[in-house]
C-alpha cells in the first residue's frame, strides 16, 4: 500500500548526500533557477522530485492535498515515467521551496479565450510561466497544478529513470540500451536486477542527459488509468495528519479570536477571567485579537469566550443592504474595471429602454471548509518550523520570516493534509497568529484550531456581486447581448492582504462571462470594480462562479423569449467543438427532450472555465415538501484525462459545492460583522438532498486542463433554469431558497 | 475518572464537562474523531456509544459512564479493516477526508439498526453528517456495497 510521508528536512540534510541523505534525482526544470530544496548544497541539485534514501523512493507532490486527489495524479506522472507502482512508494508534499513554482497559475489572467490557439494567445500563455517562475511562488489554486506539473514532472521522472540506468550501465559494464526498468528496479538482458535503492548513490554521479523522450501515450500503464487514491485507507481509518492532529513534545493547544469587524484593530481587551479559567496558559495579544493558549482545545475555546473586547469598527459599509447599494453604484464610467470582449456593435443593436433588459445578483459565501482553519508552528534555538494545510507554502516563509526576524532558511513549513481547501487556504491569517503565539511562547510548539464560529465570521468571502444585462435576438438567435458586471476585484484584495500590489484589470470579475465560447455577432462583457471592502478571496472557480449564473441566466431567459429549447438555443450558437460535445453529451445522458413524469423538468447551463468546457443538466420535481433534485448530470472535456475516476469525483463535488450556494449559500452582514456562524445557518447541500450525479469526461485531445473547479460555475444556472422550466419562476437573486422552498 | 473505550478502560482527568471528542482527541490522542463545529450540526465528530452513533462534541465526559466507546479507530485498523472501510475504499469515497471517519462511524450505526438500508434509509440515517466536498453519490454506493458484504459474511 503506498503511503504519505512527512518529510523531516533535516534528516537528509545530514551527513553526505548518499544513502543516510537521501538522493534526488531529475530534471531540474529551467536550469536551476532554484537550489534544490530536498539536498540543501549547491552542486549536486538536480531535481526536488525524487528521493531515494534507504527506506524506499519518495515522490514528492509539491502541490497541496485538499481533497483533490493531486498527490496521487502528481505521484502518478513521475511514477509512469520511472516504471514504479504507486504501491512501491511514498508520497510527499516536500518543503516549501521556490523549486515548485507554478508556472499555469497566471495563465487564467491572459487577455486571450481560452479557446484561442493563435501563436500570440499561446506565446502569451507562454509568457506567464516566466513571471511565475521568478515569483517561485509555490501555489495550489485555478485548477492549474496538472497543467503546470503534466510535462515537468513527466520529465522529472524521465530524467530520474536515466539517471539509474546510467548508473547501472556502469556498473555492469554494458550498455544503458540493453537495460530495462520495471518494479523499481534496472533489469538487465541476463535477468540481474538492481534496486533503485541499491543505485541512487551512483546514480547523484552520473551527468544528466538531456530529458529523454518521455513514454508513448499508449505505453501508459499508471496514467489514463483509475488509480487507488494514496491517501484513500489513511482517511477512512482516521490515520490520516490533518493539522490539528499533530501532537507535538510540550505542545500548547490554542485558539483565536480576532475583530469580528474584518481587518479591524482589537482597541482593548481584558483577559482576566480567561486566565483563571483551569487549564489557561497564556492571552497573546495581536492586532486584530487574542490568541488564547491552554492546555487543551476546548480549554482554549471556553477561555476565549471568556476574553472580553473593544473592537474598533468595520472599514467597510456596516450591513447588507449598504454594501447591496455600493455594488450597484459601481455600475458607473468611473469604476470600470476591464471590458475583455466587445464584438460588433453592440450599441448600435440596443437601444436604451428597448429589448430584454435583466439585473442579477448573488452574496457573500464562505468557504466553510470542513476542517476549520488551524495551524501549528514552534519557535526554538533560532529555527521556526510551522505545520499548515496551506495553498501557498513558500508564502510561510515571507511570512515567518517577517514576523520572527528569521532569514527564510531557518524556516521549515510542513505542508499537512487538508479537510478542505478552496481556496480558504491560500490565506495566511492562522498561520501569522500561530507564528506570533509561538513567538510569545519561544521554545514551545503551539497549535491554533478555530472555532467553526470563527471560522464562518473571519473568513476571505467569495464577493457579493451583481450583474446587469440587456440583450436583443433576431431570427431565434441573439443579435446582441451587453453584460455589465459589478464585483470587487478577488486577486486585488487577496494579494493585498500578502503585500503585494497587482496592477491592472482584475480577471476575476468578469472571469466565466467574457470568454464564453458563444458567437453572437454583438457581444460586449464589460467590468466594474466595486470599492474595497469585506475581504474577498478565491472560491472554488472564482469569478466564474458567479459569472456562470449571470450569463447562463440570461442566456436561458433568451432562449425562453425565442421560444426555443434552451439546449439547442446554445448548440445553435457555439461552434467550438469541445463546448458542443459536452452539450451534446449532456443532452444525450439527461435524456434531454425525452419525456418527465408530472411536476418534473430540467434545467442546463454550460460555463468554459480554467480552459474547460462544462455542460451541466439538473433535473427537479415540485413535492410536498418543496423542490427537490432527482438527477443531475455533468459532461467535461479536460482535453487529456489521467485519472478517470478522480475527475468524476471532482466534477461531482464541484457541482454538489455549487448546489450548496445556489440553494441556500448566503454570508450578510449587520453592524460590520457576518451574521452566520455555523452549519445551522449556513447550510450546505446533505446527503438526503443530493442527486444522483452522472459524469461524463471527454478527451479533445487538446491541452490539458486541471479539474477541480469547472464542474462548479454551472450548477448553480442550471438549478435556477430547472426551476424556471418547472413553474415559470425566473430567479435572479441567490441564494434560491429565498423564493423557493426546496425538500 | 474511568471510561471503556474500544475495549479497554482508561482513566482520563479532563474536566467532566468536556465534551467526549475533546477527551478523545486531546487527552487520548485518538484523533480520528473531527471537530468541524461544535454544535452537532456537522457530525465529523460521531462515534459509537453502545453501538449507536453520537455526537462527540454533544456528549460531556461525565454522561459516558459505563458505556462503550468506539471511536473510528476501534472499528478498524488499515491492517484489518471494517467492512465499511473496506468500502469505502472500493468506491474510492474520500477526497479531503476530514469527515470520513464521521461519516463511517453514522454508517456503522445505521448497519447495525438496519442491515439492508433502503436509499431512503440512507438519506435519513445520513442527512446530519456534512460533507463539503460532495462525497455523497460515493456514500450511499459504499454503504450499500458494505452492507451487501456483512451480509454474505
Amino acid at each position: 500500500m503506498s503511503r504519505i510521508r512527512t518529510i523531516a528536512r533535516r534528516s537528509f540534510l545530514i551527513g553526505s548526500a548518499a544513502i543516510l541523505g537521501g538522493v534526488a534525482f531529475g530534471t531540474y526544470a529551467y536550469r536551476k533557477p532554484y537550489p534544490n530544496p530536498l539536498l540543501g548544497r549547491a552542486g549536486v541539485a538536480l531535481t526536488p522530485y525524487v528521493l531515494i534514501d534507504a527506506g524506499g523512493v519518495t515522490l514528492i507532490a509539491p502541490r497541496a492535498e485538499m481533497g483533490q486527489g493531486v498527490m496521487t495524479t502528481l505521484a502518478a506522472l513521475l511514477a509512469e515515467e520511472m516504471d514504479l507502482t504507486l504501491d512501491q512508494v511514498q508520497v510527499s508534499h516536500g518543503p516549501a521551496s521556490s523549486a515548485y513554482f507554478n508556472g499555469a497559475v497566471l495563465e487564467e489572467g491572459v487577455p486571450f479565450v481560452p479557446t484561442d490557439d493563435s501563436w500570440l494567445a499561446e506565446g502569451t500563455r507562454a509568457l506567464m510561466r516566466v513571471p511565475a517562475k521568478f515569483l517561485g511562488m509555490q501555489v495550489t489554486g485555478g485548477s492549474s497544478s496538472i497543467p503546470d506539473a503534466y510535462d515537468k514532472m513527466r520529465r522529472a521522472g524521465a530524467v530520474a529513470r536515466a539517471a539509474l540506468v546510467a548508473a547501472a550501465a556502469r556498473r555492469l559494464g554494458v550498455a544503458a540500451a540493453g537495460l530495462k526498468t520495471e518494479g523499481g528496479a534496472v533489469v538487465a538482458a541476463d535477468g540481474t536486477r538492481l534496486a533503485y535503492t541499491d543505485l541512487a548513490v551512483e546514480a547523484a554521479a552520473v551527468d544528466l542527459p538531456d530529458v529523454p523522450a518521455l513514454k508513448p501515450r499508449a505505453d501508459w500503464k499508471l496514467l489514463g488509468q483509475s488509480l487507488p487514491r494514496v491517501d484513500m485507507v489513511a482517511k477512512v481509518t482516521g490515520t490520516a495528519l490533518y493539522t490539528a492532529d499533530l501532537r507535538l513534545p510540550g505542545m500548547l493547544f490554542g485558539t483565536a479570536r480576532c475583530n469580528p469587524a474584518l481587518g479591524a484593530a482589537m482597541i482593548s481587551h481584558d483577559a482576566s477571567a480567561a486566565l483563571a479559567l483551569p487549564g489557561v496558559v497564556k492571552v497573546v495579544a495581536l492586532k486584530s485579537g487574542v490568541v488564547v493558549l491552554a492546555n487543551s482545545t476546548f480549554a482554549a475555546f471556553r477561555a476565549a469566550e471568556a476574553v472580553t473586547f473593544e473592537w474598533a469598527a468595520a472599514s467597510y459599509p456596516a450591513d447588507t443592504a449598504a454594501m447591496l447599494a455600493a455594488t450597484g453604484a459601481a455600475f458607473a464610467p468611473a469604476h470600470n474595471d476591464s471590458r475583455k470582449r466587445n464584438d460588433g456593435d453592440v450599441d448600435a443593436m440596443l437601444a436604451p429602454g428597448a429589448g430584454f433588459e435583466a439585473s442579477y445578483a448573488v452574496p457573500y459565501l464562505a468557504h466553510a471548509t470542513m476542517e476549520p482553519m488551524g495551524a501549528a508552528a514552534w519557535l526554538k534555538d533560532g529555527h521556526l518550523q510551522v505545520w499548515a494545510g496551506t495553498q501557498l507554502p513558500t508564502q510561510i516563509l515571507v511570512e515567518g520570516a517577517a514576523i520572527t526576524g528569521l532569514a527564510q532558511g531557518a524556516i521549515e513549513v510542513h505542508t499537512m493534509l487538508m479537510g478542505g481547501g478552496f481556496g480558504r487556504r491560500a490565506e495566511m491569517d492562522v498561520i501569522r497568529q500561530a507564528i506570533s503565539a509561538a513567538k510569545a511562547v519561544e521554545g514551545t510548539p503551539v497549535l491554533l484550531t478555530w472555532t467553526r464560529e470563527e471560522d464562518m465570521t473571519h473568513d476571505a468571502y467569495r464577493p457579493m456581486a451583481q450583474a446587469r444585462a440587456r440583450a436583443a435576438l433576431a431570427d431565434g438567435k441573439v443579435a446582441a447581448l451587453d453584460l455589465h458586471i459589478a464585483s470587487p476585484a478577488v486577486i486585488a484584495s487577496q494579494a493585498g492582504r500578502l503585500g503585494y500590489r497587482i496592477p491592472g484589470p482584475d480577471a476575476t470579475i468578469v472571469q466565466g462571462a467574457w470568454e464564453q465560447p458563444y458567437e453572437f455577432a454583438n457581444y460586449r462583457v464589460t467590468g466594474y470594480r466595486v470599492p474595497a471592502g469585506v475581504p474577498v478571496g478565491s472560491w472554488r472557480s472564482v469569478g466564474a462562479s458567479q459569472n456562470a449564473f449571470f450569463h447562463e441566466s440570461a442566456v436561458d431567459e433568451l432562449a425562453a423569449l425565442a421560444g426555443a429549447d434552451p439546449l439547442a438555443f446554445r448548440l445553435s450558437q457555439i461552434s467550438h467543438p469541445p463546448s458542443r460535445a459536452v452539450l451534446e453529451a449532456v443532452a444525450e445522458m439527461a435524456g434531454w427532450g425525452g419525456a418527465l413524469p408530472e411536476g418534473h423538468a430540467r434545467g442546463v447551463a454550460f460555463c468554459l472555465s480554467f480552459g474547460v468546457p462544462c455542460a451541466e443538466v439538473i433535473e427537479v420535481a415540485q413535492t410536498a415538501a418543496g423542490i427537490a433534485l432527482v438527477a443531475a448530470h455533468a459532461a467535461v472535456d479536460v482535453g487529456v484525462a489521467l485519472d478517470p475516476r478522480n475527475i468524476e469525483s471532482q466534477v461531482q463535488g464541484a457541482m454538489v459545492f455549487g448546489l450548496s450556494a445556489a440553494i441556500s449559500g448566503e454570508i450578510t452582514f449587520a453592524k460590520g460583522r457576518a451574521e452566520q456562524q455555523n452549519f445551522w445557518d449556513y447550510q450546505p447541500l446533505r446527503l438526503n438532498q443530493c442527486p444522483p450525479i452522472t459524469v461524463r469526461v471527454l478527451e479533445s485531445g487538446d491541452r490539458i486542463r486541471g479539474i477541480g473547479e469547472p464542474g462548479t460555475p454551472p450548477a448553480a444556472p442550471a438549478l435556477a433554469n430547472a426551476i424556471f422550466a418547472l413553474n415559470g419562476l425566473r430567479i435572479r437573486q441567490l441564494p434560491l431558497n429565498r423564493a423557493v422552498a426546496f425538500a | 475518572m474511568w471510561i471503556n473505550v474500544n475495549g479497554t478502560g482508561v482513566d482520563v482527568t479532563a474536566d467532566p464537562d468536556t465534551p467526549l471528542l475533546w477527551v478523545l482527541r486531546d487527552e487520548l490522542n485518538l484523533t480520528g474523531s473531527k471537530y468541524g463545529c461544535g454544535v452537532g450540526a456537522c457530525g465529523a465528530c460521531t462515534v459509537l456509544l453502545d453501538g449507536v452513533a453520537v455526537r462527540g462534541c454533544q456528549i460531556a465526559l461525565r454522561d459516558v459512564g459505563a458505556g462503550a466507546v468506539t471511536t473510528i479507530e476501534g472499528l478498524g485498523t488499515p491492517e484489518a479493516l471494517h467492512a465499511l472501510q473496506a468500502a469505502w475504499i472500493e468506491h474510492q469515497v474520500a477526497q479531503c477526508g476530514y469527515c470520513q471517519s464521521g461519516q463511517i462511524m453514522q454508517a456503522a450505526s445505521l448497519l447495525a439498526q438496519t442491515p439492508a438500508p433502503t436509499d431512503l434509509e440512507i438519506d435519513e440515517a445520513m442527512a446530519g453528517n456534512l460533507c463539503r466536498c460532495g462525497t455523497y453519490p460515493r456514500i450511499r454506493a459504499a454503504i450499500h456495497a458494505a452492507a451487501a458484504q456483512l451480509q454474505k459474511a
